[in-house]
């Protein structure tokens, strides 16, 4: 039973886990922006309110689909790291973009992601 | 708590919407979320084909609790397991040598009567009960109380003749048909981890079918 020696596990799913890394990661002198699913259509992975952080260091924490787009959230967020503005991203079968991503379950998901901004 | 997103400006606000004075445009819907679990966007209806207002409701709801009634081995197993996917455990086993750090590190332990724990914990609609010790003493005062309670799944460990016994030892309780036992999905689980693995995986279908069978 060595595993249960460890301190609790970490969840992927776990909000207050995905925060505290977030708060650390800001400690650290990281940026650190947030994407959270908002809507999906057809097959989708992951419900609305699925959550992950990424820093600037191309860290991230989370999920926000069956790893798919993952890649794609991770570069839109450092922009969005530096100029600080939102924006809400859409992927999709019939979107270019989706494809070249790979996002091959047959849904749309748009990911709202935003910069977290030092408390 | 919610949090309520305009998906067009960004602006953001915190929302309590238990709180008995809560007031807010959009209540109804930030009530069924919460109730559900389910964060979605609320799309007002737009002015003459105008897109209307959208706004994101996040629900932060506590995590779905699990409380586990004997520290035995399967516990063990099944503790960690059911951290993993989300739950916020508790162990009850008023048997120090069963229910100690040592076994169970960085878990919330009560050294309790398992009805007096269970009576405090009060099981609602967002908690999963497992009954492990195997023994009577104990198990059945912890159905006794469970029983009643909203809890969304309650599961007694026991084979088909030791479950047919409690069974009819606790005929005189309602809603007898509620405990899965024996506990766990029928998958041939022999060690600990795979009775524990069982376990979890008939909580998580009757969190996510319940509603289905």
């Amino acid at each position: 039973m060595a595993s249960l020696k460890t301190t609790p596990t970490i969840s992927n799913d776990s909000v207050p886990d995905l925060l505290s890394t977030a708060a650390l990661w800001q400690d650290q002198g990281r940026k650190v922006a947030l994407a959270t699913v908002v809507q999906t259509w057809g097959s989708s992975p992951r419900p609305p309110g699925s959550m992950m952080i990424i820093n600037d260091e191309m860290a991230m924490l989370g999920s926000v689909s069956g790893g798919c787009i993952e890649g794609a959230v991770i570069l839109e967020a450092q922009e969005i790291m530096i100029d600080g503005k939102a924006r809400t991203l859409e992927f999709g079968v019939g979107d270019e973009q989706a494809w070249d991503v790979g996002l091959a379950c047959g849904g749309t998901i748009r990911v709202y992601v935003e910069r977290l901004e030092q408390p | 708590m919610v949090l309520l997103t305009d998906m067009k400006t960004g602006c953001q606000e915190i929302f309590y919407p238990l709180d008995p004075q809560a007031a807010h445009p959009l209540l109804d819907q930030i009530l069924v979320a919460v109730r559900e679990d389910l964060s979605f966007i609320h799309e007002a209806p737009g002015i003459h084909e105008e897109p209307g207002e959208q706004t994101f409701i996040q629900v932060y709801n506590p995590p779905l609790r699990l409380i586990i009634v004997g520290a035995v081995h399967i516990s063990q197993f099944l503790v960690p397991m059911a951290r993993m996917a989300g739950y916020d455990v508790t162990v009850i086993d008023p048997r120090r040598a069963f229910g100690n750090a040592v076994r169970f590190p960085d878990c919330s332990i009560l050294n309790d009567w398992p009805d007096d724990a269970l009576a405090e914990l009060k099981p609602d609609h967002r908690t999963a009960v497992v009954i492990l010790t195997h023994d009577p003493k104990l198990d059945d005062p912890a159905l006794e109380i469970a029983l009643p309670s909203p809890a969304f799944y309650i599961g007694a460990l026991g084979s088909r003749r030791t479950h047919a016994k409690r069974l009819e030892r606790l005929k005189h309780l309602p809603g007898l048909d509620r405990i899965d036992g024996p506990v766990g999905l029928d998958i041939g689980a022999k060690s600990p981890a795979e009775i524990a693995l069982s376990i979890l995986g008939a909580i998580t279908a009757a969190l996510r079918q319940g509603d289905e069978k």
